[in-house]
């Protein structure tokens, strides 16, 4: 009969927009960081010039430049799209990067560009947050305890390294990137890029200490690509 | 009665119109007011920065309301950070050592009176004073900059040590247009003292009257006499070094830097230079400065200690002397500030010894002013009490430099608030004392006016007790090891000692407050204090034989001779118990 | 009010020495071998200080109480012996007092910088930077490794500069936040300054000596008492300088073997 075809392309039409406003959709991107070789051995760290935050410990917490889980995973790796995906405008929430025990939590704060970055002394002692990009505009604030947080952005993306100008062991960095679609892998080195629309990729991974890696991958629809990464360790 | 020679000599012009007579004036009346007028402002200012940093030494987590307005890096919230203590501690000495005390005593009260005393019209070079004033402003201008610029004031202290201060933004905040801005403030002065220094000598040298023997100049001439001899030196040698600073930061030259700094992570690119240099630049400027700073001090009071005293001195001329000897010696010195500087152990020692000989010239003057008290008829006014509390003064800040002097010593101290409290007694107190002696001693003849003595006595009164209050503890405090130039005191050892701070501050607080009465009084009677004759005090020297407020060329067209030193006192005077020195009368002793 | 000015100067007399007089900022105890030098001349320059200062404001009172509000026909009178006597006491009393203290004082100074290390003195390396003061020990193999500082790398705690991978003497160097030494043995302390000129100042060691960059100082000292006492920063250095501090922390021999042990591991 006549209205067969327009009812199939009505419920096409519904299905279609039923998958579209349904939520996230489009391909994923998942995968581990490992590492190969010796990784240099993470000292202690001797916080006995700052009692106030020492005290905080009952055993002194280790340094943070390579840390390594199970099965040789890579944590604090950066995986992100480097190119393939145009540049997302930043989301209205802070990203917030916390003074407290004398060490930056997280270790490696990742965020967008123009994305407002919310710095908090949790600390009894003031410390002096100083980051050196070398394409971003540099500045260095005190924050003595008790003050408000500090806000600042950036407008570039750049891998930030941060510094504590008070405490020389309290060391960081700020991942500033240009879009939505990016993972810090954690205990385990595992991470999930989700939400790419069909296209090419080159999802790259950045380690401080170990340098940064990329891969090209392709989505077609809503299918997950898993890819791993694997850095060679220093032992020194 | 004044007796006067033939041809009046004219150094300028009568001064015109607005501009000439109040501003860019060639007068060195109105040169010496400039003078005195940009030091209370750099005082206050100065002050003002002193009770900051007192308030946050005790209550550094606290916010002060406003604070934020002045410095929105500096102190977020109203809470100063560590940087902004640091950078308000460097303008403090910075103001207070050039603008106030290089100012005060020497430029304004020299600049105004030694003309007059030695009887000339004015100074040698009328327009190079002027742009003495002016190139005096112009620094200050710059400096105070420091202020308003992002980064705030440099945070190195006023002696801007390097490789600290020549590095640039990576030292730290305000270090980088800040120190600039510093180094080209302090750079300016040196050039304004160069001129003033020149003027004062050439004046002193060429322009007395007749009759005016050096030996009879009053010791106040002479301190201002010697002072600039001091100052031609030492200013000689800051000029260059500040050059050399501001080459280092913006040229890219390593006078001051050595290789393979590594700061801000960053390693900086400099070598070969010598952080050691700068200090021995630096402090051979800095130890004469702070004779400079003392030794007019130690003039004016001589003088008014004279006159309200009604006798004269045992010896001026082992005053003469001993100033002289004085500035001779703070040459030899310098090093005691590096006794643990990393220079050669042996130097320190040989440093020691003159620093110790200055004892000397320092203890006659002591002895002789104690001594001279002696058999006296002393009268206490607003200006004979800072003449006489500056004795008191001087001799405790100059009792504590004798510890200082011996390196042994200089291990446990240096460092420490004992060198605080010293330096504070002797300048910050002790010179200023001079200051408002002057200040009080002088006004009816720049003014015609009489200062208000009730309220002097008051000003003299809370702050002589209260700068003793404020800085004696300084040096108990250095005794036990407290450590200068923190912010607040974070180490173990110092927790039994915060309440002395905590009064110290209290003591701080209400002495400044007081000097709102000097400044009250000194701006009230500028407009309605009770009219002043001409000689109120009965003062022997020539500023007193003149109207006041003087004319423009002081002694109107005639040109004084002088009879007398200014020491006739306690004789058979025509005027009293005392001869002024333009009086052709003869001496007549008292006969007692 | 000549009479009120005299009682406040012996009141400022008497309220200034009463806190030294009464000992109420004791000097900390000394755990150094030439700290009594220092000590004891300090106690003899604060004797002679004292008498001059109380001496001089006691007199000053006592002319204001005697010399003030004198009628105006009051005979004036001159101190016996007059400048002359002033200029003679003070070259003799102050002059040949003053230099004395002087020469005898150097006996403090020589000991500290004119008398060398031994030859055995524990060999430590101290760096100060901003704002913390580091402690390099040579390790077994009794060598220090060379510092570079393109290679310092604070974040992995290597604040020295020094580059294991390459550099043999640098692989056992033990670096450590605190000045840990062994009691009754003399340590020759090595200055490095990583960035500014800094201190190094214990007070119950009765020691101080600036950290110059671009110069190779040293401090030695032999520690006579265990217990933790603090290095704290005074030479003016950034913005931390407040709270630039390090512990010395001195151990019984035996203690301090274990501890360097434990460190190699």
């Amino acid at each position: 009969m006549q209205m067969k075809p327009a009812v199939i392309t009505g419920f096409a039409l519904l299905a279609a927009s039923a998958v579209a406003l349904a939520g996230p959709s489009g391909g994923t991107v998942t995968g581990k960081v490992t590492y190969e070789g010796t990784p240099a051995k993470m000292k202690p760290i001797d916080m006995s010039k700052e009692p106030s935050c020492a005290k905080m410990y009952t055993t002194p917490p280790m340094a943070e430049t390579v840390v390594t889980g199970a099965s040789n995973s890579l944590e604090n790796v950066v995986v992100y799209v480097s190119a393939g995906i145009p540049d997302d405008a930043a989301p209205s929430t802070a990203a917030t990067f916390t003074q407290k025990g004398c060490r930056y939590i997280p270790h490696l704060l990742a965020f967008q560009v123009n994305q407002e970055l919310k710095i908090i002394n949790d600390d009894q002692t003031s410390h002096n947050i100083h980051p050196l990009p070398k394409i971003n505009r540099e500045w260095n604030k005190s924050q003595p305890p008790g003050t408000p947080p500090i806000v600042e952005k950036y407008d570039k993306p750049e891998f930030i390294p941060v510094k504590c100008n008070v405490h020389p062991w309290m060391h960081g960095t700020f991942a500033v990137l240009k879009n939505s679609h990016y993972a810090v892998t954690g205990d385990g080195g595992s991470f999930s890029l989700a939400n790419l629309p069909p296209g090419k990729y080159t999802i790259t991974a950045w380690h401080e200490s170990y340098g940064d890696q990329s891969q090209d991958v392709t989505i077609s629809g809503t299918e997950s690509k898993t890819i791993t990464f694997v850095f060679k360790a220093k032992p020194y | 009665m004044h007796e006067t020679s033939v041809e009046p000599v004219h150094v300028h012009a009568p001064p015109q119109g607005f501009w000439r007579k109040h501003v860019f004036s060639l007068d060195h009346k109105v040169i010496g007011k400039q003078y005195y007028a940009l030091a209370l402002v750099a005082v206050f200012t100065g002050m003002f920065l002193s009770w900051l940093m007192r308030i946050h030494m005790v209550w550094p987590d606290a916010k002060i309301h406003g604070l934020e307005l002045l410095s929105k890096n500096g102190a977020p919230g109203g809470v100063m950070t560590p940087e902004y203590y640091l950078s308000l501690l460097t303008m403090h000495g910075t103001l207070m050592v050039f603008f106030v005390l290089t100012n005060a005593p020497f430029a304004a009260f020299g600049n105004y009176f030694l003309p007059i005393q030695i009887g000339a019209e004015d100074m040698a070079f009328p327009r190079f004073n002027m742009m003495s004033f002016w190139t005096t402003f112009l620094a200050w201008f710059v400096l105070m900059l420091a202020f308003v610029i992002p980064d705030g004031p440099p945070i190195a202290g006023w002696t801007e040590y390097t490789p600290l201060s020549a590095v640039g933004r990576d030292a730290g905040p305000g270090m980088q247009w800040g120190a600039s801005l510093w180094g080209i403030s302090i750079a300016i002065f040196c050039i304004a003292s160069l001129l003033g220094a020149l003027n004062f000598i050439a004046t002193t040298l060429d322009l007395r009257a007749k009759g005016m023997t050096l030996m009879r100049m009053p010791l106040c001439t002479w301190a201002w006499f010697i002072t600039s001899c001091i100052a031609l030196l030492a200013f000689a040698v800051l000029l260059p070094a500040c050059i050399l600073l501001i080459l280092d930061r913006h040229a890219g030259t390593s006078f001051f830097i050595p290789g393979g700094l590594v700061a801000s992570d960053r390693l900086q690119p400099h070598s070969g230079g010598s952080p050691l240099l700068w200090q021995h630049l630096f402090w051979f400027f800095g130890h004469p400065e702070v004779y400079i700073a003392i030794l007019p001090s130690m003039g004016i009071v001589s003088h008014i200690l004279i006159n309200s005293m009604r006798k004269p001195l045992l010896s001026a001329k082992v005053v003469i002397y001993s100033m002289m000897s004085i500035g001779f010696l703070s040459y030899m010195v310098w090093g005691h500030h590096m006794f643990v500087s990393g220079m050669n152990p042996l130097s320190s020692l040989t440093f020691s010894f003159p620093t110790l000989t200055i004892t000397i010239p320092a203890t006659i003057l002591t002895l002789i002013w104690l001594g001279s008290l002696y058999g006296a008829r002393i009268q206490l006014t607003s200006a004979s009490l800072f003449a006489i509390g500056f004795i008191s003064m001087f001799v405790s800040g100059g009792i504590s430099g004798f510890f200082l002097a011996q390196p042994s010593l200089d291990i446990y101290l240096h460092g420490t608030y004992f060198v605080v409290g010293h330096f504070h007694m002797v300048m910050g107190v002790a010179s200023l004392f001079g200051v408002f002696a002057g200040t009080y001693f002088w006004f009816p003849k720049m003014t015609g006016r009489y200062m208000n003595e009730t309220i002097g006595k008051l000003h003299f009164w809370i702050t002589f007790i209260g700068t003793y209050l404020i800085f004696m503890p300084m040096h108990y405090l250095g005794l036990i090891g407290n450590v200068r130039r923190y912010q607040s005191f974070v180490d173990d050892y110092m927790s039994p000692y915060l309440w002395l701070h905590k009064d110290m501050t209290v003591a701080a607080l209400i002495t400044g407050a007081a000097q709102f009465l000097f400044l009250y009084n000194v701006i009230y009677s500028r407009f309605k204090g009770a009219p002043a004759p001409e000689n109120p005090w009965n003062c022997t020297s020539l500023e007193w034989s003149i109207p006041s407020p003087p004319p423009w060329n002081n002694f109107g067209d005639r040109h004084p001779i002088v009879y007398h030193d200014p020491y006739q006192y306690g004789v058979k005077g025509s005027q009293g118990d005392f001869v002024m020195q333009d009086s052709p009368e003869q001496i007549i002793a008292s006969g007692d | 009010m000549g009479k009120f000015f005299a009682v406040v100067l012996v009141l400022v007399a008497v309220l200034s020495a009463y806190p030294i007089i009464g000992n109420y900022f004791p000097l900390p105890e000394d755990i150094s071998t030439h700290g009594h030098l220092i000590d004891s001349q300090l106690h003899d320059t604060m004797l002679e200080a004292g008498v001059a200062f109380i001496g001089a404001q006691l007199v000053l009172a006592y002319f204001l109480f005697a010399f003030t509000g004198r009628k105006s026909d009051a005979p004036l009178k001159n101190f016996p012996g007059g400048a002359k006597l002033m200029v003679i006491a003070a070259f003799l009393l102050v002059g040949t007092e003053v230099l004395a203290l002087g020469a005898f004082g150097q006996k403090a100074w020589a000991t500290v910088y004119f008398t060398a290390p031994k030859a055995d003195a524990l060999q430590i390396q101290s760096q100060a930077e901003q704002f913390a003061f580091y402690f390099r020990y040579p390790g077994p193999d009794g060598k220090f490794g060379a510092i570079h500082p393109d290679k310092i790398d604070e974040g992995n705690q290597n604040y020295f500069g020094l580059d294991p991978a390459n550099d043999v003497d640098a692989r056992d160097d033990i670096v450590s936040g605190e000045l840990v030494v062994p009691v009754n043995r003399e340590v020759n302390l090595m200055l490095h300054a990583k960035d500014f000129g800094h201190s190094f100042y214990v007070r119950e060691l009765r020691i101080q000596q600036d950290f110059v960059p671009g110069l190779d100082l040293a401090v030695h000292f032999t520690a006579t008492k265990v217990g933790k006492y603090e290095i704290v920063c005074t030479q003016l250095c950034g913005l931390g300088h407040y709270n630039m501090k390090a512990y010395l922390n001195v151990k019984s021999q035996d203690d301090y073997d274990k501890w360097l042990k434990e460190q190699s591991q």
